[in-house]
């Protein structure tokens, strides 16, 4: 959580609640040594979160405590408080709590002349000396007001008590109920100004939600939102959820979502630890199987999750998942997987918020479903549900959890877009959307962003099998997209035209070989002739060459019988061996 | 301040003060003061004249100063100072203040009708 200004510890010390939340939203706790004023209308809790601010003053901090009642008697104080987990009589018992019930029976008091309270610092001072207090709760001091006449006397006295509290060093919580138009009903803030919480139970919608504010801290800086906060068996938790800053750490790992082709589909290795996961689609689109798909698959790695289902029950959803190949039994009775089943209207979205908060704080999971979101929007919630979302996501961010959220979207709405709007505080969104083609409905999913890695811009067609989810490819061509059996036919009509187109090729090649081969012929034919015609021509140039040397011959014996002179004859023999 | 035979000043207190006299009708009154502040030493003295007033012989005074003994605050419910309990007859009366009011009084010890 944030961490408590460090520097407002130099101006005043301040004293520790040890209630959950409150002294984070407070820096560190009440101003130490002066009057906490803390109203709220009746029912909003302000005995319990006095007491408690004793009680753990008490057993954890070594400050030992006087409640000083003016409403409920030790006993009846000590049975309410029992179911909180608060064991008063053994405090008292150990002399760390000193619970002093006042009485005043306005009938039974008759008032003459002048008096002042001196009888309660007395009875206040003994209780405080008696046990060494160092916390002092006055629960409901405005009760004089009603047991005793003359206010003005009562003014004057409490404006001492106040004050006398302080000389006295003692850390106070006074309650006061709500006034009309004033913050108390007779105006305890003019006195207590240090200080003041306000407490408030609100129902909107028939659903009750608490918050607390702190409307002021003299001298300190304070969260001064509305924070919501629950009264439980072990006691009070304020959530100070949006003083958070965005400083979480991040991490790198990644997270297997469970279908592999999916993690191919992320990047090739899944979500990243500690991201949140939106998977929003219409109605029966498969978001519940993608999240038990990733919750199983944390399982049996051997981490530790947490189901919120709110539309089902644990064992439905198991069954249910057991249909498509999911056997999340094995990992509840392990102790991994944990189911909250809640409706959503059981409690307030305060409520919800807190007890997913203690969930998730008590069973240390790492990853954490939340099925579905939209269900917490009941009439015009709207941004009450996304202040918790948002609170939700952050919370499961600085925990290092990975959120899996799944979120309805009604068919008539745009596809991108949430019911909650939630859309940019989630780091990985899963489209699922159904394909209607030909009377038939599939589901389509593809990944509509994912911050931090290179994901697929792909549709791929979402089956159901027994094996769980499967993603297919879908058909993308010429006649769009298609899926399931239009993608099978259309699958089909390919394979057939591309038979054909074999077919012909081979026949193309067949073709080609046959006229090769005929040609080859015609070749080798020509080429015969040829060498016919060559062998003529030979055989005709020799029988030149021969009928030549025999003229020549005859010409030489023509001359030798003419008497030619021998060096005539001679030379032309030289010139011939040259 | 003098005290009258039957009111015992600032005594630690017996679990059930003895009529010194045998009385009919016992008013059994206890004042609650812290010191002697203006207001106490007012109503003890306002108180002493009532009784004398009023309840001539009836009555018995006790007187707790709590800044002696802060512990009887609680057992009768004491806040405002001074206050007088009656104890007895019940049920228990309480009148705040330092009782200048006569009338007042009267009121709260039931010896005048209320309104």
């Amino acid at each position: 959580m944030s961490k408590p200004e460090q520097h407002s510890r130099t101006q005043f010390s301040k004293v520790p609640t040890g209630i959950k939340g409150l002294d984070e939203i407070t820096g560190g706790g009440l101003p130490k040594a002066r009057p906490t004023l803390v109203c709220g209308g009746a029912g909003c809790g302000k005995t319990l979160l006095a007491m408690e601010f004793l009680v753990r003053g008490a057993t954890r901090f070594n400050e030992p405590g006087v409640f000083m009642a003016f409403e409920e008697n030790a006993q009846d104080l000590t049975q309410n408080v029992a179911s909180l987990g608060f064991d008063l009589k053994d405090l008292i018992a150990r002399n760390k709590l000193v619970v002093d019930f006042v009485y005043i029976e306005r009938s039974e008091i008759e008032e003459s002349g002048e008096y002042d309270l001196e009888g309660l610092f007395i009875r206040l001072a003994h209780a405080i000396d008696t046990i060494g207090a160092k916390r002092v709760v006055l629960d409901t001091i405005e009760s004089l007001f009603s047991g005793l006449p003359n206010p003005l006397i009562l003014r004057a006295e409490l404006r001492r008590l106040f004050r006398w509290l302080k000389d006295k060093g003692v850390t106070a919580i006074i309650t006061g109920e709500r006034g009309d138009l004033t913050l108390t009903r007779q105006g305890l803030e003019e006195y207590v100004s240090d200080c003041v919480i306000v407490l408030d139970h609100r129902v909107s919608d028939q659903v009750s939600s608490r918050r607390l504010r702190v409307i002021k801290y003299r001298g300190s800086t304070h969260g001064t939102n509305e924070y919501p906060f629950l009264i439980d068996e072990s006691g009070f938790s304020v959530l100070p959820v949006t003083s958070l800053s965005l400083h979480q750490t991040v991490s790198t790992k990644r997270v297997p979502t469970g279908v592999v082709r999916l993690d191919a589909m992320l990047g090739g290795s899944g979500y990243y630890r500690g991201s949140s996961v939106l998977v929003s689609g219409t109605a029966g689109t498969g978001k519940t199987s993608i999240a038990a798909h990733f919750v199983e698959a944390a399982c049996r790695r051997g981490e530790r999750a947490i189901y919120f289902a709110f539309e089902e029950s644990p064992n439905q959803i198991m069954r249910n998942m057991r249909s498509i190949g999911i056997d999340l039994q094995p990992w509840v009775k392990k102790g991994l997987l944990q189911f909250q089943a809640n409706r959503p209207t059981f409690y307030g979205l305060e409520m919800h918020l807190t007890m997913m908060h203690k969930a998730v704080k008590v069973f240390q999971p790492q990853v954490v479903a939340v099925d579905p979101l939209n269900s917490f929007i009941i009439g015009g919630n709207m941004t009450d549900v996304k202040a918790m979302l948002m609170r939700l996501v952050d919370f499961l961010k600085v925990n290092q959890v990975t959120g899996f959220f799944t979120s309805l979207t009604s068919g008539a709405g745009v596809l991108e877009s949430t019911d909650v709007s939630i859309s940019s505080l989630i780091d990985t969104w899963l489209l699922l959307r159904d394909i209607e083609i030909d009377g038939e409905r599939n589901r389509g999913i593809y990944v509509l962003k994912s911050r931090g890695m290179a994901h697929s811009n792909q549709i791929r067609e979402l089956l159901l099998t027994d094996n769980g989810v499967e993603l297919r490819d879908v058909y993308v061509g010429p006649g769009g997209v298609l899926t399931g059996s239009a993608r099978l036919a259309q699958e089909a009509q390919e394979m057939a035209a591309q038979t054909a187109r074999e077919q012909e090729k081979e026949r193309r090649k067949f073709e080609l070989e046959r006229k090769r081969k005929a040609l080859e012929a015609q070749i080798a034919a020509m080429r015969a002739e040829l060498e016919i015609q060559e062998a003529e021509t030979l055989n005709m140039l020799a029988r030149e060459q021969e009928r030549e040397k025999q003229l020549t011959q005859e010409r030489v014996d023509m001359g030798l019988s003419r008497k030619a002179d021998v060096a005539a004859r001679l030379t032309k023999d030289k010139g011939k061996s040259k | 301040m003098s005290a009258t035979p039957t009111a015992r000043k600032a005594t630690p207190r017996k679990t059930k003060p003895a009529p010194r006299k045998a009385i009919s009708a016992a008013i059994v009154l206890r004042l609650y003061v812290a010191g002697q502040t203006p207001k106490s030493l007012a109503a003890f003295a306002n108180l002493k004249k009532f009784c004398v007033a009023h309840l001539a012989g009836r009555y018995q005074i006790e007187v707790i100063d709590l800044l002696k003994n802060p512990q009887l605050a609680r057992g009768d419910q004491i806040l405002a100072i001074p206050t007088l309990v009656r104890k007895l007859p019940e049920p228990v009366r309480k009148i705040i203040g330092d009782l200048s009011n006569t009338e007042r009084v009267l009121i709260g010890l039931d010896l005048l009708p209320r309104g």
